[in-house]
């Protein structure tokens, strides 16, 4: 794909994020800085895509570690998310 | 085999990561409201399960051994962290769990850049300048990260730690990063500069927060979180992977806006943050303008007790030493009791009240305090004035009436809850010690304010047994 289009994919996802965004309420704002801080762990695919074609030990080990420090960012990003939603429910729910 | 090659289509992967954000999307959208959130966070999880099968979809994908390696170190370290994790601790779980995000970005463009030189020399420019920008922003945050999480852990002092000539060290730890990334993008091809890029980056992540006191901290969680998210959303671009730069860029979105959301309830810029904590101003001031002791009127439980027994309304306002003391189970106790009674009780949340906007919801609901007893800023303080008594738990800058009151104060300007407007103000308070910002509060001295010394927790429990025997 070329450097415009990608940029152009960019900008309009930026103004989607402001959006969607900028419409929660206060209460939430830990969880929603909690699930989006999950979401950037999907830098995650990063090294995967990448595991496969390099060469070298010191490589292999550095993406190794690249892809459990984003599992630990998905992963326990979303359980942790998960578990301060579940407190928000009603009396009488 | 004709499933397989259908399977490992490019068109057929680009078209599972536009599901993969629609449902980042809608997830997020879901979020706004707290009916729906917690599926907004699964619909995000499951996007993210999407975006991952397509990746390991594309046939250029390989080392599977590896891949599981890393993906059940993650896990095993992730899910335990994720679960045992206290209520009051989630904003330094929340720098942390951002900070390996930031680490896996600075690795990936490592790699990428070794790989490269490996194979023919620098990359091209389009996939060369967001690789250093991941590396620098990577970097940072994953440093600062940790310096956040050490402050509120309290590993490290949570008061601003300050070095001589702090900014130029700052200006010139980026100055060496900029220079040296301008030096590879111009042609210079070396792994010892880019690394050098890192180490300097590092540094820069630990300058950057160290001189940022406790009260800021979630203001730079969320700086990072946005820095975070752009970094991968640069890794994306350099890796021409579209699920990386939407989602990147949707966190890079909400971060910045969260970012100026909270330095704007606090009245602070963003610029003023980063220069360093609320520091010696606040410290000159609480010596007082005429130095000597000021009295203050302290109460004991049984008289809160039958204070708040006979009021029409109570409205408490919590602060982080609320969370500290772990009191919210015993408050939604207290509050239950007085109701029963027929008192109105309500909870008066400030913007920035715990560590992170959002936080006190999170700790209360944990207590089970219905979230429409919760009342934000703007909508409590008109009614202060008919409040009977307000209850002061743990917090005491977002009370404190200089804000509004006193022009040369630190914090002039930052909106507070409008406390000393109540009939009555009762005041929880561990001892006589300033806030996390360090500045004297005279509501404290105000003739309609007692205070109860102890521990948040204790003291609410008395009260409560106090109420009980009435």
């Amino acid at each position: 794909m070329d450097l415009l289009t990608e940029l152009t994919i960019l900008v309009l996802a930026a103004f989607v994020g402001f959006e969607v965004i900028s419409k929660v309420p206060n209460t939430l704002h830990t969880p929603l800085m909690s699930a989006t801080n999950a979401i950037h762990g999907i830098v995650l695919l990063g090294g995967l895509y990448l595991i496969g074609p390099v060469e070298g030990f010191l490589n292999e080990l550095l993406l190794v570690i690249a892809i459990a420090f984003g599992t630990i960012n998905v992963v326990g990003g979303f359980l942790v998310t998960d578990r301060m939603l579940e407190m928000f429910k009603r009396r009488d729910d | 085999m004709y499933t397989a090659s259908f399977l490992q289509d490019t068109d057929f992967i680009r078209s599972l990561y536009i599901v993969a954000f629609i449902l980042f999307i809608v997830g997020l959208h879901l979020l706004n409201h707290p009916r729906t959130a917690r599926r907004g966070n699964r619909v995000a999880a499951v996007g993210m399960g999407v975006a991952v099968i397509a990746t390991l979809l594309i046939e250029s994908v390989g080392d599977y051994g590896l891949i599981a390696l890393g993906v059940v170190i993650g896990t095993a370290v992730g899910i335990p962290a994720a679960r045992s994790v206290k209520m009051t601790a989630m904003p330094q779980m929340v720098a942390l769990f951002n900070g390996v995000g930031g680490g896996a970005v600075a690795l990936i463009s490592w790699v990428e850049y070794r790989e490269s030189l490996a194979t023919g020399g620098n990359p091209e420019l389009d996939a060369l300048i967001p690789i250093l920008f991941a590396a620098i922003i990577g970097s940072v945050s994953f440093w600062g990260s940790n310096i956040a999480f050490g402050k509120l852990q309290e590993i490290l002092p949570g008061r601003p730690i300050q070095l001589p000539g702090q900014q130029f060290i700052n200006i010139g730890l980026l100055a060496v990063c900029v220079g040296c990334a301008v030096a590879i993008a111009s042609g210079t091809e070396s792994e010892g500069l880019f690394i050098l890029i890192l180490v300097a980056a590092a540094l820069l992540g630990n300058m950057f927060v160290l001189p940022i006191g406790g009260a800021d901290m979630p203001v730079v969680i969320s700086l990072l979180n946005a820095f975070t998210g752009l970094s991968a959303a640069a890794a994306g671009l350099a890796l021409d992977n579209v699920a990386l730069i939407v989602a990147g860029m949707l966190v890079g979105a909400s971060g910045s806006i969260l970012t100026m959301l909270m330095a704007e309830a606090m009245n602070r810029s963003i610029l003023n943050i980063f220069k360093g904590g609320f520091g010696g101003g606040g410290a000159a001031l609480s010596a007082g303008a005429d130095g000597e002791e000021r009295p203050v009127r302290s109460t004991d439980p049984a008289d809160v007790a039958i204070q708040l027994t006979y009021a029409r309304k109570v409205v408490v306002a919590p602060g982080y030493g609320l969370a500290v003391a772990q009191a919210q189970h015993t408050v939604r106790e207290l509050a239950d009791a007085l109701e029963k009674r027929g008192v109105e009780v309500r909870y008066a949340i400030h913007p920035v009240a715990g560590r992170m906007p959002g936080h006190m919801n999170v700790l209360l609901a944990e207590a089970d305090v219905p979230y429409d007893h919760l009342k934000e800023m703007d909508e409590i303080n008109p009614e202060f004035p008919q409040t009977d008594v307000a209850l002061v738990i743990g917090a005491n800058d977002v009370t404190n009436p200089a804000a509004r009151d006193v022009a040369d104060s630190p914090i002039y300007g930052m909106p507070i809850l409008d406390v000393d407007k109540a009939a009555a103000v009762i005041v929880l308070k561990r001892s006589m010690n300033t806030g996390f910002a360090g500045i004297d509060n005279p509501l404290f001295y105000a003739d309609n304010t007692s205070l109860l010394f102890g521990d948040a927790k204790e003291s609410v429990q008395k009260v409560l047994k106090a109420v009980e025997e009435l």
